[in-house]
């Protein structure tokens, strides 16, 4: 038996009124983006969108759901050993996944600490990168692990360095034609170290500040490469370039690890403060993150047996 | 506004309805389909209350729109028990543990909690506590909610 609605009624919504289509496919949705233009807003795993419309700070004309094009759900290898991820790929699947752990391990660190399981079963990675909340934790993982973003559009498709994909606030490299169909993140060396930090008042809740960490040493146990990027720490995620410089081509002692900790916190972030954490607090919070990332990636680094 | 006509199962239970584009799915299991047991909290993904599971897997039916549930399979606290003298397990361990006060949160709760057990039957305190991360309540204090994850565990199959 089959019920029709118990309770017709006419409750107040909270989202204010939009026209719905569910996209079937990329170039499907493509069309749907020219044709409806700035009005429309994609809808991904919806988890920071949705809120924004319930309360209306967002009010898009028109919604295009991408939660029906399965196509963009998906977690591959590349012949290059690469980890291959479609946008539209949940949260959750990334946080449950062997392949993650052991090709993107700085992205499987970060997972537990997106939100709350419930927000993990729906959001995706696609639209935590395409949002580009600088409190974020997706942003700088993506950055500090090398990966680069795929684009498509009306002229094709296009590869953004994750370094170049992100312009500040809410803001991307993305055209307005365009969308995110699948990120990239490059397979790691034997000599690769990483870890992720972030202090929250509450698991789950926004980080007052975080970091993300990748090394690379060379055979001689020098630092080969290094990439330090930070959440809630600016208007986007925040690469720390000298920091990174300062580690270059020497050995990681922890002189050192504290100096490039130091010039980071206190001169490379662009903190805000908040009601939770003073600016203060905050290059506090980044300066011991940094630390203590750093000591961890070199030592993963050092004895990394892949 | 355009409406969209939907079919969708809740407790093993197809509904057929036409929606607004904007109605949330919490609104419409309470509203439209009358299952006022998933409670309206935040409105915003940050209390939990409104929980439910999605082919099995909790989300927050208030950062969902209805006409996005289209085909799928959800499962709602009422599902839970047959009646009142046949409580689900997790039911009854929060019964016997004083795991709710004025049982706001407590249907946010028990649909977190069960798929997280039936995915982690033997779970540490620490997992319980992290598994319910992102679900508030303002009364009775998490430590009961714990003790009663703690014992439908205890009663559960390994």
């Amino acid at each position: 038996m089959v019920l029709y609605n118990a309770y017709p009624s006419d409750p107040a919504m909270k989202p204010p009124p939009f026209e719905y289509i569910a996209a079937e496919s990329v170039e499907h949705t493509l069309e749907l983006m020219e044709e409806h233009g700035d009005g429309a807003k994609l809808l991904a795993g919806g988890q920071s969108l949705i809120p924004a419309m319930n309360f209306r700070v967002l009010q898009p004309t028109v919604l295009i759901d991408l939660n029906r094009i399965e196509d963009l759900e998906y977690i591959q290898h590349a012949d290059d050993g690469a980890l291959v991820v479609g946008a539209m790929t949940r949260q959750r699947d990334l946080e449950k996944s062997r392949d993650v752990e052991r090709v993107a391990p700085l992205l499987y660190e970060a997972m537990p600490h997106i939100a709350h399981p419930q927000i993990r079963t729906r959001g995706t990675i696609g639209g935590s990168l395409a949002h580009a909340d600088p409190a974020a934790e997706l942003p700088a993982v993506s950055i500090a692990a090398g990966a680069s973003m795929k684009a498509s559009g009306p002229e094709g498709d296009r590869w953004i360095e994750a370094k170049d994909f992100f312009e500040g606030m809410f803001s991307t490299a993305l055209g307005s034609d365009e969308m995110l169909v699948e990120v990239t993140f490059p397979a790691k060396t034997s000599r690769t170290g990483w870890r992720f930090e972030e202090t929250s008042r509450r698991r789950g809740d926004y980080a007052m500040m975080g970091v993300a960490v990748e090394v690379e040493l060379d055979d001689g146990g020098a630092c080969k490469e290094a990439r330090l990027v930070y959440l809630n720490a600016g208007d986007g995620p925040i690469e720390a370039e000298k920091a990174a410089a300062m580690l270059r081509g020497e050995r990681p002692t922890p002189k050192l690890i504290a100096a490039a900790a130091a010039q980071a916190a206190d001169h490379e972030i662009d903190p805000m403060g908040n009601v939770h954490a003073s600016i203060d607090f905050q290059r506090h919070l980044a300066r011991v993150q940094t630390e203590r990332a750093l000591v961890k990636a070199f030592d993963r680094a050092a004895n990394s047996k892949a | 506004m355009e409406t969209h006509a939907i079919t969708l199962t809740v407790n093993d239970q197809t509904y057929r309805g036409e929606v607004e584009p904007r109605m949330l799915l919490s609104d419409y299991l309470r509203h439209e389909l009358g299952l006022t047991g998933t409670h309206v909290g935040c409105e915003h993904g940050v209390c939990g209350a409104c929980t439910v599971l999605l082919d099995g897997q909790p989300v927050r039916s208030c950062l969902m729109f209805a006409v996005q549930a289209e085909g799928y399979e959800l499962s709602t606290v009422e599902g839970l028990a047959s009646s009142a003298e046949d409580l689900h397990p997790l039911q009854q361990a929060f019964w016997e543990a004083h795991g709710l006060q004025c049982g706001f949160c407590t249907p946010g709760f028990l649909m977190t909690l069960v798929p997280f057990l039936a995915e982690n039957p033997q779970p540490t305190e620490r997992e319980i506590r992290e598994a319910i991360s992102g679900n508030l309540c303002r009364c009775t204090g998490y430590q009961n909610i714990v003790a009663a994850a703690l014992l439908a565990a205890e009663g559960m199959p390994e």
